[in-house]
């Protein structure tokens, strides 16, 4: 008893980064429940490449929910209806048949659109840049059971580590904020003995770069937990504020 | 005729590694600022030797697809790495571990690159624990293991089922301080269409920015290629949907031999095809058989009751049940290499007794495991594959087995490089999976992310500098020279040829129908008879691709379309080389079955004394059969043997 619907998609397209972009409607017929989103993206394009236009652009790869590039806005959720999923993992079985789905690109200051549904995220791997990493070379470490980490922090920096960059959390975010990123990767960090030693100057330049992309402040309005497709924690936020402060003070 | 130099170093196996270390040339610190490397790949080899090769000094361009580095389909690698750490005292070994890899690879690997892969795989685990990769560990602190195919130790070290991502996150770390240095510079989405031989010597790279469809050159005083393997040949596999082959195929061409291309990874836990309209096969961790138990019904008309949706798998009483691994092979049961579980599955399929309404699945089950465990202890072990599960299938295996069947995961076969990593082209490299080396006919479980990692961390950083050390009175190439305006030139003409084809067929039917082709004729079980057809069927699908091709849009713009058509095209004349390759081989191993060659069994039935060679390729020219040129491997220090997992 497969379920099989016929469906709207109403797209967002946009030439460039400069263009002026609007939506577009496409009817699409005989869509099986278990197509995956991404892949009724595929046949759409198909059906729009046979009518010798350009097909929509979106930005996809792995396919399996943890290269973190696919990043559509649907229906107004990043990621779509479900809980704890991207794009990808999205099933057509939660759709109504008849019904008009809404796809639009991730919408923030600090992801500006490239071409339709593809957005430059170029700013986490900055901020990463300024400082999301231990400072040792390869080579000359200790062994790797020479320091006993307890199971509990190290379960809990796996929880932290598992963010997969996508920028959900900025994009349903009112302030466009990238606090549960940066503190994601400040508390895996500094949840583990061999990070701690950097935690305070790690923090710092994070949010100091962070400040500078043009991110905006976190009021704590939770929506990016909620829309985390990997649930990530706003604890994490805390402890990205606790480490935060007390860098300051000692400076 | 091209004669191979391996370039082993000498001594007992166990000194080989440091002998070589012991007497290689170095690059001093003043001089290694002076040369450029390009790294093509930020998965895990190429993130791992971007970064590395920034620490030491080196000027690095560091090339990827995607649009962060972090996206490579390094991620994606779920159950974990393999070290001869001996932490859970059960008689591992480096030995052991170089032993189970040559053994796992059906003896078709070199000696010494899996005596020094094994060698270098403890110093992965310190160097990633050192960057914060957060592994699971047990209460008292210490790091914990599981158990993988092929082995009768657990020697794999892993995070959640996520041990990919937590690695490369960690390579990424790596690479984004150098970034933050300035040894290293990203050039993200950015793909490589062609490589720059100035007198013979790797010198550089064209690369198309995707986003502005620029076609851009780069130099350097040696080139890298860590861009992965070429399994989506098959359109349907595990891999993600941008990797591709074209960088391996693109120094094919320009004269680096491509070796073992038949020797592809047919992996046996994938969730089963559900439609035509399909783009990807989603992987169910091995680790998952680690507890997991396969089977199909006893009884003929039970598996047709099931898949005519009569009978539930669960109505099926345990002696009705087919563990038909634990039957076949008591000694390593569900934990058989891969090649072998694969096999064994379409063995049972083709005889009747598959499940799903296709008959194209075996069941995976973990009633026994949760009776046994408890549910929380499987839930914290393999949670969040179960909850994959469900998101695409819509059934919780909690409740009903888990419906698996085999798809192409991973290919051994690459392009042939020396003990150095170096091809047969001076100053081109090849690391990862792009390259042929340290797998044999068939990869065990947990050992792409060891052998990955071990290539960027620990072999190329040395292995490259013994090249570079005759190379630091060369000054920087500029881009002008006229190598770099051909090479161009011809980028561009292969651009102009696509898209003025305008034909009546999309890329992606193309590239369907060509995975048809090859699952059909190349794939888990080949006769002398499939591969020739294959070989008609590609010829004619190649025509096809060329004169009926339609690539909507702009060259010089962003264009997927575009970008997919140019690996399409490659795609095609790799599985040419796979047909040609297995054709050739006249026996079978690994991942390599010819049905001719089996025992009584059905096993897979090896050919020692006439096919104990790296089958190696050479392009000939567009459209003329590529030359075989054979590397001889000689084992001086195991004994080759028919693989037995059964006692």
């Amino acid at each position: 008893m497969e379920k099989i619907i016929n469906i709207t998609v109403k797209v967002w397209r946009q030439k460039g980064p400069k263009a002026k972009g609007g939506f577009e409607s496409h009817k699409l017929n005989g869509i099986s429940g278990d197509t995956s989103f991404l892949e009724m993206l595929d046949i759409l394009n198909e059906q729009i490449v046979s009518e010798g236009k350009e097909p929509i652009a979106f930005d996809n790869d792995c396919r399996e929910g943890i290269c973190g590039m696919c990043s559509l806005y649907v229906n107004g959720h990043p990621h779509g209806p479900d809980n704890l999923i991207t794009t990808c993992q999205l099933h057509m079985r939660h759709f109504k048949d008849g019904e008009t789905i809404t796809v639009e690109p991730w919408r923030s200051a600090a992801f500006p659109v490239i071409r339709d549904l593809m957005v430059d995220r170029q700013a986490f791997d900055k901020i990463i840049q300024a400082g999301g990493y231990t400072s040792v070379n390869t080579g000359g470490v200790p062994d790797a059971n020479a320091i006993p980490i307890s199971k509990i922090d190290a379960d809990e920096a796996m929880d932290s580590a598992s963010c997969i960059g996508c920028g959900a959390c900025v994009a349903t975010c009112k302030n466009g904020s990238a606090m549960l990123f940066v503190s994601a990767k400040v508390s895996q960090l500094a949840l583990l003995p061999q990070g701690k030693i950097e935690a305070k100057a790690r923090a710092k330049a994070m949010v100091a770069k962070m400040d500078e992309l043009g991110f905006g402040n976190c009021t704590n309005t939770r929506a990016c937990e909620m829309e985390c497709p990997k649930g990530v924690s706003i604890s994490n936020i805390a402890r990205l504020n606790r480490q935060f402060l007390t860098a300051k003070f000692s400076d | 005729m091209t004669k191979l130099e391996a370039k082993i170093p000498q001594g007992p196996l166990a000194e080989k590694w440091t002998n070589y270390k012991d007497h290689q040339k170095l690059v001093n610190p003043a001089n290694k600022r002076r040369l450029d490397i390009i790294v093509v790949g930020t998965g895990l080899a190429g993130a791992s030797a971007a970064a590395s090769l920034g620490e030491l000094g080196f000027n690095v361009l560091n090339f990827c697809i995607q649009d962060s580095p972090r996206r490579a389909h390094s991620i994606a690698a779920q159950g974990g790495i393999n070290a001869a750490k001996n932490y859970q005292n059960d008689g591992d070994s480096v030995y052991r571990l170089f032993y189970d890899t040559i053994k796992g690879g059906d003896y078709r690997a070199r000696e010494a690159n899996v005596y020094r892969l094994a060698e270098v795989s403890n110093s992965i685990i310190d160097q990633c624990v050192a960057q914060g990769v957060p592994f699971a560990r047990e209460y008292g602190g210490l790091l914990d293991n599981r158990s993988f195919g092929g082995a009768q130790v657990s020697r794999t070290f892993y995070a959640k089922g996520q041990t990919g991502q937590q690695l490369l996150l960690g390579a990424y770390s790596a690479l984004s301080r150098q970034v933050h240095k300035g040894s290293v510079k990203l050039y993200t989405r950015y793909e490589m269409l062609d490589l720059v031989i100035i007198d013979g010597r790797a010198r550089g790279i064209i690369a198309r920015n995707l986003v502005t469809g620029k076609v851009e050159r780069f130099s350097a005083h040696a080139v890298v290629i860590g861009s992965g393997g070429y399994g989506n040949t098959f359109f349907l596999s595990t891999n993600a949907m941008n990797s591709n082959g074209s960088a391996a195929m693109q120094c094919y061409r320009k004269g680096a031999l491509f070796a073992n291309p038949a020797f592809a990874q047919i992996h046996p836990t994938c969730i089963p095809v559900h439609g035509e309209f399909q783009s990807k096969l989603t992987l169910m961790s091995e680790s998952l058989r680690n507890d997991g138990r396969i089977w199909v019904p006893k009884k003929i008309e039970d598996a047709q009751a099931i898949r005519e949706g009569k009978l539930k798998p669960t109505q099926i009483a345990e002696e009705d049940r087919d563990y038909y691994l634990e039957r076949r092979y008591p000694a390593f049961g569900n934990l058989v290499p891969r090649d072998v579980a694969s096999r064994a599955a379409k063995e049972r399929c083709d005889a009747g007794f598959g499940v799903n309404n296709t008959g194209l699945a075996v069941y995976l089950d973990f009633s026994s495991a949760i009776a046994r465990l408890g549910l929380k202890t499987v839930e914290a072990r393999y949670g969040n594959l179960f909850q994959m599960y469900e998101k695409i299938t819509a059934q919780n295996p909690y409740e009903t087995p888990m419906m698996i069947f085999p798809a192409i995961h991973y290919t051994m076969g690459g392009l042939w490089v020396d003990y150095e990593l170096q091809t047969t082209i001076q100053g081109c490299f090849a690391i990862g999976e792009a390259n042929f080396s340290d797998h044999g006919a068939n990869r065990l479980g947990a050992s792409a992310l060891m052998q990955g990692l071990a290539d960027g961390y620990f072999v190329l950083p040395y292995t490259i500098q013994n090249y570079l050390a005759d190379q630091i009175s060369v000054p920087r190439f500029s881009v002008d020279l006229p190598e770099f305006a051909e090479a161009e030139k011809a980028v561009e003409n292969r651009i102009a040829t696509l898209m003025s084809i305008k034909g009546k067929r999309s890329v992606d039917s193309l590239h369907k129908e060509l995975g048809h082709i090859m699952w059909d004729y190349v794939g888990m079980a080949r006769t002398k008879e499939s591969l020739e057809t294959a070989l008609t069927k590609l010829k004619a699908l190649k025509k096809e691709f060329w004169s009926n091709v339609f690539i909507p849009g702009e060259p010089n713009n962003l264009n997927v379309e575009l970008e997919k058509a140019l690996r399409v095209a490659d795609f095609i004349e790799i599985g040419e080389l796979m047909a040609l390759d297995g054709l050739n081989r006249n026996e079978s191993c690994g991942g390599h079955f010819r049905e001719e060659y089996q025992t009584p069994e059905g096993e897979a039935l090896r050919d020692d004394e006439h096919y104990a060679y790296a089958s190696c390729w050479q392009y000939e020219g567009d459209n003329k059969t590529p030359e075989l040129v054979k590397e001889p491997l000689v084992y001086e220090f195991t004994v080759r043997a028919q693989r037995n997992y059964k006692s």
